[in-house]
């Protein structure tokens, strides 16, 4: 069963149209990738799925229809979205990031056992819990904004380009946390990534954007393994 | 960590004490600068909410000074409402009116919204001078004093009053402003000023935080000019001109804009330096203003507050950088 749905969905800057009619099935407990070159709509598409942009048509979630909803509603539903480039707040520190992350989450004692769950996962957090944010590496930041979009104990994850600007190596240890992390945890992933290979690798299901529309779906392996389709929609 | 906490408490004991006892050892005119400057601090103490907080700029808090001023005047005047409840009533009428210029600001940011804010300081005298019937026009209207309670007649000055008066609400201000900046909505002013859209992310919902954050400060802008209006005993609408509105940001900046000492340190400057700096030339003050904001600006974005604790905790500053570098 479908956990996150896009059906027909249109989403708009102003006068034009940057999606134009999308269908995407994101299943309970799978990885999916948004593939596609820069301008093909893939970060539009996480911002139309969680009510950062207008759209039309239908975005579902739990079989709820939530498009429409301002972005802060849709996250209290349990869908976080790590945003492109460093989602951090500079000035907090790191475990006020992380506490921040729990906003949703009143209760003192379950934010804790996130926190401590999480550390777990990144285990470099525990030393650098009192320094600010804005004082970390790119790679730590981009870690530290995943780890805190999963402190609100998400269903759904939804990350865009967690790759940009980052050193090969941090970025394998990203995607391994992240598949730790469905693994384990059972958190549904929808990434977007320029990093095709990387990202075929990690997903069950992958789409391929061309200027706002799918251009081509299915399961990641016979997309990476079909050499013909490869080179003409992800170019390697 | 706890030794600070005991040292934040030594400092707060030791300057309500210089509060209490300072009328004592200063000639009457000073008790009088004293209450402008709480005054100041409690406007200002709204800049930092709104600016150092949560990241909005106002180039029109002198606005709603005058605002609590005139609401003040108007309702002792005309309605012979008492001070008890003048002031409180000043604040909400004020706070309704920042909620309105929340609700404006959230379409414009940075440059946008602090030409709209200047705008609105730049009308504010003209348009009081406009509803005479309510405004007294240009003439402005007199405040009545404020005489000290029964028991206390003849042993304090109504200045010395109001000097008291001044400091216990600025005092309840405080402290009222720093549990509410030190918990969840404090967090969450914050985090939208660093990163809004990630401030989104985690449930945050800017537009309301930024709203009352505007209604919030100028309720404490509204409360400052109320005081201001009683101490002079009189409101009109040239008091409140773009100047004292710059004067306010000035202030913020130079004191420290994100700290509530901060705000203290700014009343102290709105107040006194340019009673300092007339001395050499009527023109001056405006002159340093302008310099000392610039020269801040570049060399101590966090203001006197900020510069002042890092000379305090040169170890733990120390300490930190280490701890960065590393």
């Amino acid at each position: 069963m479908a956990l996150l749905e896009a059906r027909k969905l249109y989403a708009r800057y102003g006068e034009s149209d940057v999606l134009h009619g999308i269908d995407l099935e994101v299943a309970q407990g799978s990885i999916v990738a948004l593939l596609g070159a820069n301008g093909s709509g893939k970060t539009t598409t996480l911002r139309a799925l969680t009510g950062g942009v207008r759209t039309s048509g239908n975005v579902l979630f739990d079989d709820r229809e939530i498009a429409g909803l301002p972005p802060e509603a849709v996250a209290r539903l349990g869908i976080a979205h790590v945003p492109e480039g460093r989602g951090t707040l500079g000035s907090f520190t790191v475990r006020e990031n992380l506490s921040m992350g729990a906003y949703t989450i009143k209760d003192g004692k379950r934010s804790k056992a996130r926190y401590e769950k999480l550390v777990g996962y990144f285990p470099w957090l525990v030393d650098r819990r009192e320094q600010p944010a804005g004082l970390l590496s790119g790679g730590e930041q981009q870690m530290l904004a995943i780890a805190r979009a999963l402190m609100m104990e998400p269903r759904v994850i939804l990350l865009d380009e967690p790759s940009l600007g980052l050193a090969p190596i941090i970025v394998k240890r990203i995607f391994e946390i992240l598949r730790t992390i469905n693994r384990e945890d059972g958190v549904t992933i929808v990434i977007a990534e320029q990093d095709a290979a990387a990202a075929l690798a990690l997903a069950d299901t992958a789409y391929v954007l061309e200027v706002g529309r799918v251009a081509i779906s299915g399961p990641s392996a016979d997309l990476a393994g079909n050499e013909q389709l490869r080179k003409s929609y992800l170019g390697y | 960590m706890s030794g600070m906490r005991v040292n934040k408490y030594w400092s707060v004991a030791v300057l309500a004490l210089l509060v209490l006892v300072l009328p004592r050892f200063v000639p009457s005119y000073a008790a009088f600068e004293l209450t402008f400057v709480g005054a100041y601090a409690i406007g200002i103490l709204g800049l930092v909410i709104l600016t150092g907080t949560n990241g909005q700029i106002s180039l029109g808090h002198g606005a709603f000074f005058g605002i609590g001023g005139y609401a003040v005047a108007i309702l002792a005047q005309k309605l012979g409402v008492p001070f008890w409840a003048s002031v409180p009533l000043a604040a909400i009428v004020s706070g309704i009116l920042g909620l309105g210029l929340g609700l404006v600001a959230l379409r414009l940011e940075g440059v946008y919204l602090a030409l709209a804010t200047f705008a609105l300081a730049v009308a504010t005298p003209s348009t009081l001078k406009h509803f005479k019937s309510l405004t007294g026009g240009s003439q402005g209207l007199a405040v009545p004093s404020l005489s000290p309670p029964g028991p206390l007649h003849g042993v304090i000055t109504s200045e010395q009053w109001l000097y008291y008066v001044t400091w216990v609400i600025a005092g309840a201000l405080f402290l009222l402003t720093s549990i509410a900046l030190g918990g969840r909505l404090g967090r969450a002013l914050r985090a939208i000023r660093d990163n809004e859209v990630a401030a989104i992310s985690f449930g945050v919902n800017p537009q309301r935080y930024k709203t009352f954050a505007f209604g919030w400060s100028a309720a404490y802008a509204g409360i400052a000019g109320a005081i201001v209006a009683i101490a002079t005993g009189f409101v009109s609408p040239d008091t409140y001109t773009v100047a004292l509105s710059l004067a306010l940001v000035t202030g913020a900046v130079l004191g420290g804009i994100d700290t509530l000492w901060g705000a203290l340190l700014g009343g102290v400057i709105v107040e006194f330096l340019p009673l300092l700096v007339q001395k050499i030339n009527p023109a001056a003050p405006s002159v340093v203003y302008g310099i000392a904001l610039v020269l801040f600006m570049i060399f101590l974005p966090g203001g006197i507050a900020r510069s002042i604790q890092a000379v305090i905790h040169p170890l733990r500053l120390r300490r930190e950088i280490h701890h960065a570098r590393s």
